[in-house]
């Protein structure tokens, strides 16, 4: 199974197109951070026009922040970098007309599939991982530090710094789990292709229809809206939400909501699982002419 | 005859009660300029101090921790809260407003409004009325311990930051008429931010919202301790 896994692993990081999310998501995260260095002040200044009769003191354009604003922006199109990979895994085999002499090699096929999975979970560990410097400590050499304000529709979440980096450390391993799930679907419809392009585009219209379903706040897709993966994986924002006591003071080290983090975790491993069994499944079914 | 005597008597009457009320008005509106200037002098012997202490934040949308703060003051109205490295949100114009800021001028008219107890201390209240027409402060009402030259509690009306409350416990540091304790209540406007702008597109919600929908706020600094007329450096207030 190492050795699958590790072959699994050089093809991957073999083929030029795994670096394409590297470098796609240091130029964005590069370029965010470069307009919020130079704008910033702007755009803090936009968004505490809404507090009115309050005044803001402080370093409110922090890493933390910075951070924040960023992994918003970034945790909506990682998926779709993910999806490069990860629906290429079996219909790229496929495609190049080595899946038949990969199924012929002494190894069931489970544990070939399973590698292979194992090996995309490996490439999305690291490309998180290199969001997580570029977006967290980059941003914090950059900007500096100080407590997280979060300016939410109903009401503002202010987080001391000294309890912010572990709900970033929280935030970035649910973060993995979502974009496991979306490496699930890819790897799944990757079964069932002769070549990459299909399954890439088919996961990346199943994202963008879903999250357009669960945005939509109309009651005949609200029905749907708890059943559908890209609803949960927006829930890492509820690490930076706190509890309060009855004066109103917020307790640092709470989380506000942890059952929707812990039901979005299950709903989220319900998919993976069941992907990742059907995978298998077909895959041992499939009569393999390529 | 007998009828002409009595429409002038009742008029003498009359003009003695104006005359005796107009001179009564007069000696209390002066009773409260002059009770004013002595808790401006009290006021006036503290220059500067550095203070710190505990801000607790309570505005149904904001969730705030309790928080250390360093609070400079210097004459005649800088004011300046410190987190150490952090943020905080204060209501504008409010905190800032000491008691020396709000009689720091002159120019205003000072009336007797009776006395009150405000936690079991006999209080004097006058109202001040600013002369200046332009005045941010409309109407500033003072409970002054009259005793102890302090002012207990002050209800100040602004044209642009609404009506707030100043409730003021003292201990330690009454001689300077310092407060140990200072709590302020005010109206917090409505506060809603589109989801365009915060990118929150779910719909999860914190988990008490009734308490969204109290308006009022209340910010309470706890002092721990001054420094007073030791100096403070101009640049703190930058």
């Amino acid at each position: 199974m190492w050795q699958l896994l590790q072959i699994e692993l050089y093809k991957i990081f073999r083929r030029p197109r795994t670096y394409i999310a590297f470098v796609a998501v240091a130029v964005l995260i590069t370029i965010m951070q470069f307009g919020l260095k130079v704008d910033g002040q702007e755009y803090a200044d936009f968004m505490l026009q809404s507090l009115g009769n309050f005044d803001v003191q402080g370093k409110l354009l922090n890493g933390y922040m910075v951070c924040y604003i960023v992994l918003q922006l970034m945790l909506v199109h990682v998926p779709l970098l993910v999806t490069l990979i990860s629906a290429d895994l079996i219909s790229g085999e496929a495609n190049i007309g080595t899946l038949r002499l990969l199924m012929a090699k002494p190894y069931s096929r489970t544990s070939i599939v399973v590698s292979k999975f194992c090996a995309v979970c490996v490439y999305t560990l690291l490309l998180l991982i290199w969001v997580a410097f570029l977006a967290l400590f980059v941003s914090v050499v950059i900007f500096g530090k100080s407590d997280l304000f979060l300016m939410k529709n109903e009401y503002i979440v202010l987080i001391r710094q000294d309890d912010v980096f572990w709900r970033y450390g929280c935030a970035f391993c649910f973060a993995f789990v979502a974009l496991i799930t979306v490496a699930s679907v890819g790897f799944f419809l990757s079964a069932f292709a002769e070549n990459s392009i299909g399954p890439i585009v088919t996961t990346m219209s199943v994202i963008i229809l879903f999250t357009v379903l669960g945005t939509l706040n109309l009651p005949v897709f609200q029905a749907i809206s708890p059943y559908l993966f890209t609803t949960h994986m927006v829930t890492w924002k509820e690490f930076f939400d706190e509890k309060v006591n009855a004066n109103n003071e917020a307790l640092a080290g709470t989380l506000q909501n942890l059952p929707h983090i812990i039901h979005s975790v299950i709903i989220l491993l319900i998919y993976i699982v069941v992907l990742v069994s059907a995978t298998v499944w077909v895959m041992k079914k499939k009569d393999i002419l390529s | 005859m007998h009828c002409a005597f009595n429409k002038f008597y009742r008029m003498k009457k009359f003009v003695l009660i104006l005359f005796i009320t107009h001179c009564s008005l007069f000696i209390h509106a002066q009773d409260a300029t002059a009770l004013i200037n002595k808790v401006k002098a009290k006021l006036d012997k503290v220059n500067d101090y550095t203070a710190t202490g505990v801000l607790k934040t309570d505005v149904a949308f904001i969730k705030a921790p309790v928080s250390k703060v360093v609070v400079y003051f210097k004459k005649p109205n800088h004011f300046r809260l410190q987190k150490n490295g952090g943020i905080s949100v204060l209501p504008k114009g409010g905190i800032s407003v000491n008691m020396g800021t709000i009689i720091s001028t002159n120019n205003f008219t000072a009336l007797d409004a009776g006395e009150t107890n405000i936690n079991n201390t006999k209080t004097k209240v006058v109202k001040l009325l600013p002369n200046d027409e332009n005045s941010d402060v409309v109407l500033s009402t003072l409970y002054i311990d009259e005793a102890n030259l302090l002012i207990k509690k002050a209800v100040t009306t602004t044209r642009d930051n609404g009506t707030y409350e100043v409730v003021l416990s003292y201990g330690k540091y009454a001689d300077y008429a310092l407060p140990d304790k200072v709590q302020f209540s005010f109206n917090a406007k409505d506060y809603k931010l589109p989801k365009g702008v915060t990118l929150d597109f779910d719909d999860s919600q914190p988990a008490d919202k009734e308490k969204l929908k109290n308006k009022k706020g209340k910010v309470e600094i706890d002092y721990a301790s001054y420094i007073i007329n030791k100096g403070v450096d101009d640049k703190v207030f930058e």
